[in-house]
């Protein structure tokens, strides 16, 4: 029964892979980046998800659905929320960065092509 | 690159007034509700991308330069690094303005209720005027990325 | 030949991320949360924001914000070198 609680892990499992193979067997360099995203965005889900608490609310206190003197425990953990807000802006920045790099590889070589650029010399 | 049609110009004109006002309500509540400086300028970014977008980038050239875009990330940053240095006199990152700070100075710096409450603008201590600081940073850089590789489209 | 051993690597590697995320501890229970309890009891009274995530992100771990800030910053110039306008020989 471990199998159904821990869904949103397995589902993490399955996107890093996913990328990855998009990574490893991939030639377009759009879709290497493409799969880098993916990837990304699974590890955002897995830091979300290792910080929910079965039915807390989230951790800011205007208008909160708690009582006064409520224990910590009716909050998730704001940490890793802290710490996806950090990874999605650099993904963002690096994302940036990498699309730029593929389109000076194709107005260079004329191409996207990983293993055709490869061959090609400037 | 042309500019798109007539009406997704009319309703982008529209539209931006609203993102923007929508962008500095999400950074300037950074400390009360959900959002924050990043949020909040990746918000105002995509009104600048939305300008970019409709209009071409003959157009959006007389709003924005690339200048004014990566100066406004400077800003920021500079802004972001010297509130982190003024609280040097205790620590590198010290909140010298939150409600337990030794020389009280009043501003943002009212203590909560401890506790749900209904959420008071003049609080956070130095944590607004980050959140304005890194909001000014966010802007000018995610609207540099766009702006530029918009550009760099075109021979 | 090559992607046969690529392959081989990648569905071992999937294999050990399906067993961790089993072996996990269950989903809405987080082992350890001392840190973090201590954030949400005490983050109001200290910085006096209600938003404790934004208190982690700017007070807390301001460290980290500031290399995040970096990062940005160095992205943002590294896309805008790449791009620039050079100007043509004559």
């Amino acid at each position: 029964m471990n199998y159904l609680y821990n869904f949103p892990f397995i589902v993490v499992a399955i996107l890093i892979a996913m990328g990855f193979y998009a990574m490893m067997f991939k030639r377009n360099l759009i879709k290497i980046v493409i799969g880098l995203n993916i990837v990304e965005s699974a590890v955002n889900l897995f830091l979300i998800a290792l910080g929910y608490r079965k039915g807390a609310v989230a951790p800011i206190y205007t208008n909160a659905p708690v009582a006064k003197g409520a224990p910590a425990h009716s909050m998730v953990l704001p940490t890793p929320q802290a710490l996806t807000l950090t990874a999605i802006v650099i993904g963002v920045a690096t994302t940036a960065m990498i699309l730029s790099f593929v389109v000076q590889i194709g107005k260079h070589y004329g191409t996207i092509d990983a293993k055709k650029a490869r061959r090609l010399k400037g | 690159m042309m500019a798109m049609s007539k009406i997704v110009r009319t309703v982008s004109n529209l539209l931006y007034f609203f993102i923007l006002i929508f962008g500095f309500y999400i950074v300037m509540h950074g400390h009360l509700t959900p959002g924050g400086g990043f949020q909040g300028g990746a918000v105002l970014a995509s009104a600048i991308a939305l300008i970019i977008v409709a209009h071409g980038i003959e157009k959006a050239k007389k709003f924005y330069s690339e200048f004014s875009l990566t100066s406004c990330e400077s800003l920021g940053l500079v802004l972001f690094i010297s509130l982190a240095f003024l609280g040097i006199f205790m620590t590198f990152f010290y909140n010298f303005l939150s409600p337990g700070a030794q020389p009280a100075i009043p501003i943002f710096s009212t203590e909560p209720p401890l506790g749900p409450n209904l959420g008071n603008l003049n609080t956070g201590g130095v944590i607004p005027l980050m959140n304005i600081a890194v909001g000014i940073e966010v802007i000018g850089g995610l609207g540099a990325i766009v702006y530029v590789m918009f550009r760099g489209g075109k021979k | 030949m090559r992607n046969a051993v690529a392959g081989v690597a990648l569905l071992v590697m999937a294999a050990f991320l399906f067993y961790a995320a089993v072996e996990m501890h269950s989903f809405g229970s987080p082992a350890y949360s001392d840190m973090d309890d201590y954030f949400i009891e005490n983050a109001q009274k200290e910085t006096g924001a209600n938003n404790v995530v934004t208190s982690i992100v700017f007070d807390y771990r301001g460290f980290d914000t500031l290399g995040e800030a970096t990062v940005l910053f160095t992205a943002v110039a590294g896309t805008t070198a790449v791009f620039k306008k050079r100007r043509e020989k004559k």
